[in-house]
């Protein structure tokens, strides 16, 4: 086991604890970006999905994980991203940077607006609010018709980045390229935040709103800063998935969309940015492991292709049921009580990990 | 006169929305847990009852299936507090809120692979009876739902504020730890309120089969349920009927005079109405944060 030994408090502050680590992501990014000549166009595509789930992850990783505030409605805000690239490229003409930068800065600001009317609402209240939400986008895409193309929906339009014609499917790598830059930039700047006085407010107010209220933190701002941020993040994931679905309509963005988004976070592990990428991996890769298990058993068993439907969130479903009950902290979580084991060895004990448990106190005075 | 038919099918559709919120709010009341689970658990009651039920399953006669399913679902809610919900105890509620969310998806898979995705109507003896009272004509079925939702708030409000467990549940979720001290065993009385809010989802799930058809996504029903609840106030029993009322209500009536596509929207407007000027509903619980 190694001992960070600090001799001075920008130690603190330091990006990566030391060499060695900073080390083993260097060579991450180093795969990350040689991977288009490693895997054929269709794994490409896969990993291209993979790393906008984590961007949307990231997304709400911030307000649930971080400022501990639970969004069943993220989806709307990956609708407003989505739709509001494409007009401002269709309709106004922009290149994509700025669009893709303005459609982040729209959702972030729809974000905000939403936080400002349910600032009083807690936990509980703040979900199911949200959750409305989420029902209503669709129908809202649908109103305004001239705008998003109701039923019918948008179509992307190819993308030029520097100069490059970047397409989905013309140019898997550029696009996939394109996605890791952003998830880059979008990676970095959430590990800048939380060293920030506003990521501290974020944990401030996650552990508990009554106590970070009387260190100074303003509850209120710091909350709307959470989902403006958050939303951000979300819209720039939405525009990226735009481009990825190619076409798109009022049905991609549904009340599943958002739940995934929640389910993705608490698999990879929650209040941790690893854990954005770990759940976007284990939800990219379901659909397929599902595929190849059922391809085995119809082989197996000999008999005609087995359709089941709703296999897949079934599946899901129970994964989640199971990671709740026997791994709460998530893919993050076991690799790093795995990790401990390893570096304390033989002096690891069961319970180093224990939850602290509480009792309950209700908030209703009836 | 229109109008007063809408308003009876939509007391109707409105009960079934206040039984399930009904269940929401048991769970809630004297534990502190969402179940977002609820409208799966009634659409798994309607498939037991017309499993039980129906000519074309078991063929059982009706009461004994109407009996048979409130049991199953009773015990099948015990079940689960007892497997998925006791290990949560003492953590946090969003736990609770992501598990049962993710056991909706289970119920639902599980439901289509056994019952099959095609919508299925239960079979009950007052099919297709009308009555007419003066000039507006109502169902037999639209009757007798709106009659077993009144009874069953009723008795659930009186079991609630004069019985000793259910006075012992309000205890429960207003202090665990207190609870424990005046001799309460709140884990218990945890598995006999999930067993109640399963055996209430029977019955909404029977009222809504017998008045439409299920299939397994019937379940989504729940959101709409759960802006019931909020709207009445989280906590409050009658106030969950009345949220269920205020949005069957305002389903037909906006169908039939706001515009096209607009209508759907009309119950989540009223939510978020709700939620911004009455944060914690119309019969609301609280009253300020006690640290």
């Amino acid at each position: 086991m190694r001992v960070p030994f600090k001799t001075s408090y920008r130690h603190d502050l330091r990006l990566f604890a030391d060499r060695h680590q900073a080390l083993r992501y260097a060579a991450l990014l180093a795969l990350a970006v040689a991977l288009p000549f490693l895997l054929d166009d269709f794994l490409i595509g896969e990993a291209t999905g993979i790393l906008i789930w984590a961007i949307g992850g990231m997304g709400l990783m911030i307000l649930t994980g971080h400022a501990g505030q639970v969004s069943l409605g993220h989806a709307a805000f990956l609708a407003v991203g989505c739709y509001a690239n494409v007009i401002l490229m269709d309709r106004f003409g922009l290149p994509f940077p700025v669009s893709f930068t303005l459609a982040g800065i729209v959702a972030g600001l729809a974000g905000v607006l939403v936080a400002v009317p349910v600032f009083r609402l807690h936990g509980i209240y703040l979900a199911i609010a949200t959750l409305a939400l989420t029902m209503l986008v669709e129908d809202i895409i649908v109103l305004t018709e001239p705008w998003t193309g109701g039923v019918a929906g948008l179509t992307a339009p190819t993308l030029t980045v520097a100069g490059l014609d970047v397409d989905r499917f013309s140019s898997p790598d550029r696009f996939y390229w394109l996605c890791l830059a952003v998830t880059l930039v979008v990676t970095l700047g959430y590990r800048n935040l939380l060293r920030t006085s506003l990521g501290r407010a974020f944990l401030a107010i996650r552990d508990s709103e009554a106590s970070a209220q009387a260190m100074g933190v303003h509850v209120a701002r710091t909350k709307a800063a959470a989902f403006g941020l958050s939303c951000l993040v979300t819209g720039w994931a939405g525009a990226l998935l735009g481009h990825y679905f190619y076409t798109f309509n009022h049905e991609v963005f549904t009340v599943v969309v958002s739940i995934q988004l929640l389910l993705m976070i608490v698999i990879g592990g929650i209040g941790s940015i690893h854990g954005a990428f770990y759940g976007a991996f284990v939800v990219g890769v379901i659909p397929q492991a599902i595929n190849i298990g059922r391809d085995w058993v119809t082989a197996a068993l000999g008999t005609g292709a087995v359709a089941v439907p709703g296999l897949e969130t079934g599946v899901f479903g129970l994964i989640l049921v199971l990671f709740i009950l026997f791994e709460p902290h998530g893919v993050h979580g076991r690799l790093t009580k795995w990790r401990t084991y390893a570096e304390l060895f033989p002096f690891y004990r069961r319970d180093l990990f224990r939850r602290q448990q509480s009792y309950l106190k209700t908030e209703r005075l009836r | 006169m229109e109008d007063l038919q809408l308003m009876v099918s939509g007391l109707a559709n409105g009960c079934v929305y206040g039984l399930v919120a009904l269940g929401f709010v048991l769970i809630y009341k004297a534990t502190e847990q969402v179940n977002f689970a609820q409208g799966d658990m009634m659409m798994l009651g309607a498939f037991v009852a017309i499993g039980l039920g129906n000519e074309s399953h078991a063929g059982l006669p009706f009461w004994l299936a109407c009996a048979g399913a409130v049991v199953a679902m009773g015990a099948f809610g015990m079940a689960m507090e007892r497997a998925l919900l006791r290990p949560l105890f003492g953590q946090s509620q969003i736990a609770v809120v992501i598990l049962t969310i993710a056991f909706g998806f289970v119920l639902r898979f599980a439901a289509g692979a056994i019952w099959g995705h095609d919508p299925l109507v239960l079979d009950h003896p007052v099919a297709g009876t009308h009555v007419a009272l003066g000039p507006v004509v109502l169902g037999a079925d639209e009757i007798a739902v709106i009659a077993v939702t009144v009874l069953l708030t009723g008795l659930l409000f009186v079991f609630f504020g004069r019985t000793k467990l259910g006075v012992a549940m309000q205890a429960a979720s207003q202090n665990q730890l207190a609870a424990y001290y005046m001799g309460i065993p709140v884990k218990r009385i945890h598995g006999l309120v999930w067993m109640l809010a399963g055996a209430t989802a029977a019955v909404a799930g029977i009222l809504f089969a017998a008045k439409g058809s299920v299939d397994p996504s019937t379940g989504f029903l729940g959101i709409k349920a759960f802006a019931a609840a909020v709207i009445g106030g989280f906590g409050s029993l009658p106030g969950a009927l009345l949220g269920g009322l205020i949005v069957g209500l305002v389903e037909p009536f906006a169908a039939r005079y706001v515009a096209a596509g607009y209508a759907q929207v009309a119950p989540y407007a009223v939510l978020v109405l709700v939620l911004i000027f009455r944060p914690h509903g119309l019969v609301a619980q609280v009253r300020g944060k006690k640290l």
